[in-house]
């Protein structure tokens, strides 16, 4: 089974880093060709911007949605999760491209700026009933979006509470395409429709490996027909060249 | 990794853990920064150029190095009203710099809200012998390094990211390229020494032990490490990648030279595709004038990376 991390910015790193760890090659995908020989693919945490605009310079937008339609797994971290919605909100000035499959609405930077980033034990059911693990999970949340709300095929995965009078992040770029009028007492930061999983937090940053497990699984159920991938021989595999690089640790 | 008895990864709070935010999630923007170029922009309208390029994040300060170096006097923080403005024109992470030493300065900053404190040599020093204590700030910081020494010091007062000192203003990626070749060399060292050796050698470093060890046994810095001083090209760009760093700053590169935008999102293809040198070439074709920068051989050129230890 091999799994493309999208590698255009941003912590692919630590997600082939942690697919290592289950025994899992990670790909680094850069260009749209290197789509078909990955059997499921991992949107990492980053700057969405960025990674909109490469994406849009190498047309990778096709390609990315081609490749949910075909309903092969793809899970969005942060940033991932962002691209994987149908809607966003807090966008700069000209909003950004997404890929969509997600019937939810995201918004970025909910939390804030980096002051408000922080860390939370998460309430997991659905994760420690496939998982199984402690009863909690340890969410890292770096600027991350929320999901405001979710359409009726989307599984919500994870909670995070909020209070109803902090205030949210707001700037004048940000181009608000509907009133939030209701104070949210929870929002939710991780989602499933389908193949599709989004999770606003970071979990490729702890030890943890039990989301990218699930994810995993989710691959390997949408393969049961299917042949076994083979591993890419042709074209240039920039890995190939490269000295092994060196990473930065999976926190405990 | 986990029970092997190895020296502590991050979130153990070796000596300083704040109460304040973790170190993890201080290192959470960081790596979430990787593999991007964070841009100096001196006014919303270059922010927003840096943005549309693909900036991962922007410095904002008043006046660029290279500027910086031309006009002289003290160079300080900037004006917190510019600093909102910029912040306020772009969805991407906002940094700014604060001079070293000066932790009135950076508690400003935390103040504003924006996301990541620079203290920064570009800057007239403000304390000539210690750094900010950065474990009392709930906002991270990143602090430049010439040496593997200094790169852990840092790290130790509590930097969250670190960046090679290059020669700021110069567009002249020689002293830059030097200090990662000295981080990167040190470390090679360290990873063959044996466990003995290393009280020594974090002594003649002037490290901490902790540290020192930690870094022996990741085989590299225990943080995100950037690239920044004197970068003016695609190539120079992907150069420092291919040297080992996780990202790059271009400070006076893209601003000061014919199209910046143009450069800019040139300079943001080559970090993405730094080992793919047909991509290289493409991006490097018609960018039209690069800076013109400052050739070091001239004695007379101040040299910010010495103004501290």
């Amino acid at each position: 089974m091999v799994v493309g991390v999208l590698a255009l910015q941003g912590s692919f790193n630590e997600h082939v880093a942690a697919l290592r760890r289950l025994g899992v090659k990670g790909v680094e995908i850069r260009k749209p060709e290197q789509l078909q020989n990955v059997s499921s693919l991992i949107i990492p945490g980053g700057e969405s911007t960025t990674m909109a605009k490469l994406a849009e310079y190498h047309n990778l937008f096709p390609a990315l949605r081609e490749f949910v339609k075909t309903g092969k797994p793809v899970w969005g971290t942060c940033a991932g999760l962002i691209f994987l919605a149908d809607k966003a909100i807090g966008q700069k000035t000209g909003g950004q491209e997404l890929i969509g499959g997600i019937d939810c609405t995201v918004h970025r930077n909910y939390f804030g700026s980096q002051i408000q980033s922080f860390e939370a034990e998460l309430s997991v059911p659905e994760l420690v009933s496939k998982e199984g693990g402690p009863e909690t999970f340890r969410g890292v949340f770096i600027r991350a979006p929320a999901v405001l709300e979710v359409g009726p095929g989307v599984e919500v995965l994870a909670e995070y509470p909020v209070s109803s009078t902090s205030v949210l992040y707001s700037s004048s770029a940000v181009q608000i395409q509907e009133e939030n009028a209701l104070p949210e007492k929870k929002v939710i930061v991780a989602v499933k429709q389908g193949n599709l999983l989004g999770t606003a937090f970071h979990p490729e940053l702890t030890s943890d490996t039990r989301w990218h497990s699930y994810f995993m699984k989710m691959g390997s159920e949408a393969q049961e027909e299917s042949p076994s991938s083979i591993v890419p021989v042709g074209g240039v595999d920039p890995s190939f060249n490269e000295k092994a690089r060196i990473d930065l640790p999976i926190y405990q | 990794m986990a029970g092997t008895g190895v020296v502590a990864v991050y979130g153990n709070g070796a000596i300083t853990e704040t109460k304040k935010s973790p170190f993890s999630v201080k290192v959470g923007l960081a790596q979430m920064l990787r593999g991007g170029v964070i841009m100096d922009v001196v006014n919303p309208e270059q922010a927003r150029i840096a943005e549309e390029a693909g900036a991962c994040a922007v410095m904002a300060l008043e006046r660029v190095p290279a500027d910086i170096r031309a006009q002289g006097g003290v160079a300080r923080m900037s004006d917190p009203q510019l600093i909102k403005e910029i912040k306020q024109s772009v969805t991407i992470p906002v940094m700014a710099k604060a001079r070293i030493g000066h932790f009135v300065e950076a508690q400003i900053l935390e103040a504003i809200g924006i996301d990541y404190v620079d203290e920064s040599e570009v800057l007239t020093p403000a304390d000539e012998e210690n750094h900010i204590n950065k474990h009392n700030f709930r906002i991270p910081f990143v602090c430049g390094c010439r040496n593997l020494g200094e790169a852990l010091r840092r790290i130790r007062e509590g930097a969250a990211m670190i960046r090679t000192k290059g020669e700021a203003g110069t567009g002249n990626v020689i002293e830059a390229v030097r200090h990662v070749r000295s981080v990167m060399g040190d470390i090679r060292l360290l990873r063959n020494m044996d466990d003995d050796e290393v009280f020594t050698f974090a002594k003649k470093i002037a490290a901490p032990y902790d540290l020192v060890m930690q870094t022996k046994q990741l085989g590299r810095l225990p943080v995100v490490q950037f690239a920044a001083g004197g970068v003016a090209t695609p190539a120079d760009a992907a150069l420092m990648m291919q040297l080992g760093c996780d990202g790059v700053f271009v400070g006076s590169g893209v601003f000061k030279s014919g199209d910046p935008a143009r450069r800019a999102r040139a300079i943001v293809q080559a970090v993405t595709h730094y080992s793919d040198p047909d991509m290289l070439a493409e991006v490097s074709c018609g960018l039209g004038e690069a800076m013109v920068g400052i050739n070091l051989n001239d004695k007379k050129v101040e040299r910010f990376a010495n103004r501290s230890e």
